[in-house]
């Protein structure tokens, strides 16, 4: 990623301005590319360099690190947590940006069949769990499911649920994850359900008459015109979701702090944390976040790729 | 769920038009559709109306053995008890002192990279853009190891300037996409136009071009006040003082603080509502470019 800045393999031969050869460009470029080189391109230097080091208490202390190759990665991917943590991580991942995406879907949908003051309605609820901060909407989710006091036991025991009362949700690993489920998607939706409204409207009125004539029903228009229409939106936002819910770090941090068993609820994120802050285990961390790095680039590209052919448009 | 919801759209269009007399004909599934619609907002607004409406009510009232849905017992007291919290005012300061330094430099220097790569075409800049878009994916949580470890090694943990490069960073390849359109937007040809009425080209810059770019930098700007006021992984690991602490790490402990002591739910919600509060105002000031921010780019996860 560093070397990207630095090389140049630009073709663009066309110069906007002629006159002289620029250097104009390249001085404006200095502080965005030395803030970049500070604040991401060391660290990623620091955790190549440490990942292929011994860094234990001996070097905590001042001595010189040793070379060891690629031990650390050895260590850390034949170790049976570090893969039932990644197994977790993507399952979680998986699991969400698919449900985010299809009730996102639901919603646009939902919102073009209604009309005007409902959806008005449903677009401002929408922005207000958008625009919620995670920490505060986390907190909020605590309360709502406090096992002494929450709403959502009550709502429970009310319906007839006698055993939900005082039932702990952040105790138990499966509804741990529910419960952050819950706040991923509540936060994430938002974005895919308004995204993809806006590409419903998109659909041109001629388009959809056109389809009327010939005698297509709406449910033939909903699947075969509108939804062949949209695929491009669709697929760019679940790979957004994808890539997001690879880091829900915050998120299962602050419902930890309820007291859930840590090792067990552990996803990338946090099991980097624990190994780094934690056990000060930095070429262990240095390793797992080079593996983080490398899936996230990987998974970045189409979408990348996407954004470069709307700028070229 | 997206089954669900085409498989009642459908029949509501196909029922066969009959057209009575001027008289909107309230049909049976269009009804049904949008109590469904007004279900689901309410399903989702009530996490942020339960948030507002705990902060109102009086601790006493929330660990009773029945909710409370509407704010009867209105009270002032858990706000004014957290305003006046010292470790609030504290993180404040501290928010507002990174969140400032975050902004100014992130504009400036993301507002110079997106003037170079919108009027100029040079080597690198391909490269230079792809590395920006990929940059703007990278996760906090696979870099903050190495993070701490030079920020530790700088003796700038728990420092203003030690997190606000981070955030810089973390910011600037995000705000030069975002603003590389706003400059592509003002034609080159006005400034030239000044040029040839007499003016220099830094005076038609300053004159003609920047007045046209404001409302692009205040949208930018605004983003990255979210972002940096809503981080919350690289403060935790950046700021572990006590006293560094921005707000959502406070939050974080004040409610942790309060758990020793069972929770003070009520001061919890209203230190949640003070925080969101204004990041709630700010985020629809700009929803509008929110929405259509995917096919720019323009949205930072």
């Amino acid at each position: 990623m560093t070397q990207a800045i630095g090389t140049t393999a630009g073709s663009d031969g066309i110069a906007i301005r002629r006159r002289r050869r620029p250097a104009t460009p390249y001085v404006l470029l200095i502080p965005a590319v030395a803030a970049l080189l500070i604040g991401l391109g060391y660290p990623v230097y620091w955790q190549i360099v440490t990942s292929l080091q011994e860094f234990g208490l001996m070097q905590q202390f001042g001595a010189p690190p040793t070379f060891v190759g690629l031990d650390n990665y050895a260590r850390i991917f034949t170790d049976a947590e570090v893969w039932s943590v990644v197994a977790k991580s993507i399952a979680f991942c998986l699991v969400n940006a698919l449900l985010t995406v299809g009730i996102g879907l639901g919603l646009a949908v939902l919102m073009r069949a209604v009309s005007g003051w409902v959806r008005i309605t449903m677009q401002i609820t929408l922005l207000l769990a958008w625009a919620t901060p995670l920490v505060a909407a986390v907190t909020v989710f605590r309360w709502l499911f406090d096992y002494r006091t929450g709403v959502v036991n009550w709502i429970f025991v009310q319906s007839g649920f006698e055993s939900f009362d005082g039932y702990n949700w952040l105790g138990n690993v499966w509804t741990f994850f529910m419960v952050a489920s819950f706040i991923v998607i509540w936060m994430s939706v938002p974005f895919v359900a308004l995204s993809i409204y806006a590409g419903l409207t998109q659909v041109s009125e001629e388009v959809l008459e056109a389809a009327r004539i010939d005698g297509a029903g709406s449910r033939q228009i909903l699947w075969r015109i509108i939804m062949p229409l949209v695929r491009p939106v669709i697929a760019i936002v679940l790979l957004l979701q994808i890539i997001w819910d690879l880091r829900v770090f915050a998120q299962i941090r602050l419902l930890q702090d309820a007291g859930a068993p840590i090792a067990e609820t552990n996803l990338l994120g946090n099991y980097i944390y624990e190994l780094g802050v934690g056990s000060q285990d930095f070429a262990g961390a240095a390793a797992v976040s080079l593996f983080v790095l490398v899936l996230t680039m990987v998974l970045s590209g189409p979408y990348v790729r996407y954004l470069m052919k709307e700028d070229a448009a | 769920m997206s089954a669900v919801a085409a498989d009642t759209v459908a029949p509501t269009a196909t029922t066969p038009q009959r057209t009575p007399l001027r008289r909107r004909r309230v049909r049976p599934g269009k009804v049904l559709l949008s109590v469904l619609g007004l279900a689901l907002a309410a399903v989702w607004v009530f996490p942020v109306y339960w948030m507002m409406n705990s902060a109102v009510t009086p601790d006493a009232i929330l660990g009773g053995d029945t909710p409370q849905f509407l704010p009867l017992s209105f009270t002032l007291t858990n706000l004014q008890s957290v305003l006046t919290d010292s470790g609030f005012l504290n993180a404040l300061g501290m928010s507002l002192m990174v969140t400032g330094l975050t902004i100014t430099l992130v504009l400036a220097f993301a507002f110079l990279a997106a003037l170079a790569i919108s009027r100029w075409r040079f080597r690198g800049r391909t490269s230079f853009i792809l590395a920006v878009l990929f940059i703007q994916m990278l996760p906090a949580e696979g870099l903050f190891i190495a993070q701490y470890q030079m920020m530790s090694s700088l003796g700038l943990l728990n420092q203003v300037i030690g997190i606000s490069a981070l955030y810089v960073a973390m910011l600037v390849p995000f705000t030069v996409w975002m603003l590389r359109g706003f400059v592509a937007g003002v034609p080159i040809e006005l400034e030239e136009a000044a040029m040839v009425d007499g003016l220099s080209r830094p005076r038609a810059f300053l004159r003609i071009t920047f007045p046209l770019l404001a409302p692009g930098l205040i949208a930018s700007g605004v983003y990255a006040f979210l972002q940096a006021w809503n981080e919350f992984t690289t403060a935790l690991v950046i700021l572990p003082a006590e006293s560094a602490q921005t707000l959502p790490i406070w939050l974080r402990s004040f409610l942790s603080a309060s758990a020793n002591r069972g929770i003070n739910w009520a001061e919890v919600m209203a230190a949640s509502t003070l925080i969101a509060v204004p990041v709630i105002i700010f985020f629809l000031f700009v929803q509008g470019r929110m929405t259509s921010g995917l096919v720019s780019g323009a949205v930072k996860g």
